[in-house]
């Protein structure tokens, strides 16, 4: 592709360091480009190490060796509030605070916006109005956030995202505890900010069949060995990678019941 | 809610703190009319030398002492359960009054300090030391019932230390610390005024100043950092702001129960929001309101003496935390 990547890793290394100096690297040499405009999706079985590129990949963990570009530019050189303009997250986080109202949780997106006190301004007002309607949740600004489902609770901390204003989204299983109508439609709104706003979106989930119908590319994560070694991220498009068997090597190899 | 009823709610509670101190000025042994309290307070009251000195050395200090011990352990409490992500989080519930208790015991029976300055540093530093080993064990003690738990058992940890000075100390040493212990508003006399209101507002103004990041902090600390929050830093500075305001509370007022923990929810139901913007202000305000209704609580009728600050606050506390978790389902801050 011509268009430059959103991110990029260089022979990144990623894990935790142990107690004792040591660390324990749940991958290492990971070369990855994400590209704007694109829903990426991130597949891999539990404890392959998504929820640990996830916020390596958005600084919420220092890598153990190698670096993440953002735009070209390294994530260590960028200060706390730069990199916040920079990538949002939508985290599996249970807990929420219930006594806030969505508009309120829309608006603490615009945090690294605003100044000492947090107050808006028209012109976030007006962001957090338009990230409310782009993700579908405007009707609903006034409620609580422990009045909603679980699938407007999740698109309202999209619009959080949104509200941030960064180029670049990464959910961390976005659609796990959801039914399968607001399953879709969380899916239905990732792709319309891809595609339409031109973000770079990357998301993980255990929801295979969903992935491969929504998604523009695959990262398949294979788990890591006990001695630390690990094979390749698989990168591709879904149909390319159904064509060439390689959906069902991963799959198949360890879901001997037929994968998906 | 809306900017019209926010209006309208700080209305009442001023209101409402306006007269609670007004009546805590009028009512004692002795009762002094409205009209010569304001006299007395304005300097034109040409009376009793002996009203004049009621009001001013005795009810004036004291009305004011539990008015600003109040806020300072409702803005605690509020912190607190913000920081640790648990509504029943509070200054004595985790554990940091009894660490101030312990600082000043050993002060005041161990090394037999008697001035204030001292017993405020004993405090700071007994409540400094649990507040630390909290944030310790917060870091590797997944669950915040198990955080209360371990609150709450270094606060026998250092109530027991206590009573193994008072064992090796003398009788009047022990008189001493046990007077204090009760909790009281009347202990600090108006030339200890200006220090107790010093730092009570220095930590309370701190605590105005961090409405964003605590605002951001209630998305939990990997969504703040997402957003540019330090979170390590915003969480050392408001455990130093709640670690001042409850060590010097305690320092002048001795322990005081429940304040801290009750009225951020009787704040969340008036206000009905978690966003701090409103929350912190009308908890102060409710703070100030609420201690203040204590502190006239402890004037039994017809009779010379106070009772002790520690009967009181259980009365109006206790209830209202047992409504809260009995009705938790009806309050969204709960989940």
């Amino acid at each position: 592709m011509s268009l430059p990547a959103a991110i990029q890793t260089r022979s990144l290394s990623i894990g935790y360091p142990v107690r004792g100096g040591g660390k324990r690297v749940v991958h290492a040499g990971l070369d990855l480009a994400l590209e704007a405009g694109c829903v990426t999706c991130l597949l891999g079985r539990n404890g392959a190490g998504k929820s640990t590129l996830l916020r390596t990949l958005c600084g919420l963990q220092p890598p153990l060796a190698g670096e993440v570009l953002l735009e070209g530019e390294s994530l260590r050189t960028l200060s706390p509030a730069a990199l916040s303009t920079r990538v949002g997250v939508v985290l599996t986080v249970r807990d929420y605070p219930g006594g806030i109202t969505v508009y309120e949780l829309v608006s603490l997106g615009r945090y690294p916006h605003t100044g000492f006190f947090g107050s808006l301004g028209v012109a976030d007002h007006a962001v957090v109005r338009e990230a409310l309607g782009a993700v579908g949740i405007a009707a609903k600004a006034d409620r609580l956030l422990s009045e909603l489902s679980d699938g407007e609770r999740q698109k309202a901390y999209i619009a959080k995202t949104l509200a941030q204003e960064c180029p670049v989204i990464l959910l961390d299983e976005p659609t796990a505890f959801l039914d399968v109508p607001s399953r879709m439609e969380t899916w239905e709104t990732l792709r319309r900010l891809a595609h339409g706003r031109r973000k770079a979106v990357l998301l993980s989930t255990h929801d295979v069949e969903s992935a491969v119908r929504m998604a523009d590319r695959l990262w398949l994560l294979p788990e890591t060995d006990p001695e630390g070694a690990s094979g390749a991220v698989l990168c591709g498009s879904p149909a390319e990678m159904a064509a060439d068997g390689t959906l069902e090597n991963f799959f198949g190899v360890r879901l001997p019941q037929g994968g998906f | 809610m809306n900017k019209v009823r926010f209006f309208w709610l700080y209305a009442a509670l001023a209101a409402a703190l306006l007269s609670l101190c007004c009546i805590g000025l009028m009512r004692g042994s002795v009762q002094i009319p409205l009209r010569d309290v304001a006299r007395i307070l304005t300097g034109s009251f040409d009376g009793r030398e002996a009203w004049r000195h009621i009001v001013l050395e005795s009810r004036l200090p004291q009305t004011l002492t539990a008015l600003l011990a109040g806020a300072a352990l409702a803005v605690s409490g509020l912190m607190l359960q913000t920081l640790f992500k648990n509504p029943l989080a509070g200054p004595s519930i985790l554990g940091i009054s009894d660490g101030a208790n312990l600082g000043v015991a050993v002060a005041m029976i161990w090394l037999g300090a008697a001035s204030y300055l001292s017993t405020i540093l004993a405090a700071l530093i007994g409540a400094g030391v649990v507040l630390l080993l909290i944030l310790w064990f917060s870091r590797r003690v997944r669950g915040s019932v198990m955080l209360l738990i371990i609150g709450l058992m270094l606060g026998y940890l250092a109530s027991s230390v206590i009573s193994i000075l008072n064992y090796h100390a003398s009788a009047d040493k022990v008189h001493q610390y046990v007077m204090w212990g009760m909790g009281d508003f009347s202990g600090v006399s108006i030339a200890k005024l200006p220090w107790l209101a010093g730092f009570v507002l220095a930590g309370l103004g701190a605590s105005l100043l961090m409405v964003k990041p605590l605002n951001a902090l209630l998305l939990g600390d990997a969504y703040a950092a997402n957003l540019g929050v330090n979170v390590r830093r915003t969480r050392f500075l408001v455990l130093a702001c709640t670690g001042v305001l409850t060590a010097v509370v305690t320092a002048f007022c001795g322990p005081i129960s429940f304040i801290g923990l009750v009225v951020p929810h009787i704040a969340r139901m008036l206000t009905g929001t978690d966003n701090h913007r409103h929350l912190l202000p009308v908890t102060l305000l409710s703070g100030a309101c609420i201690a203040t209704l204590c502190s006239i609580l402890t004037v039994w009728p017809g009779s010379n003496s106070l009772l002790p600050l520690s009967a009181i606050t259980p009365i109006i506390g206790a209830p209202v935390i047992i409504y809260v978790i009995v009705n938790r389902r009806n309050f969204h801050y709960f989940q």
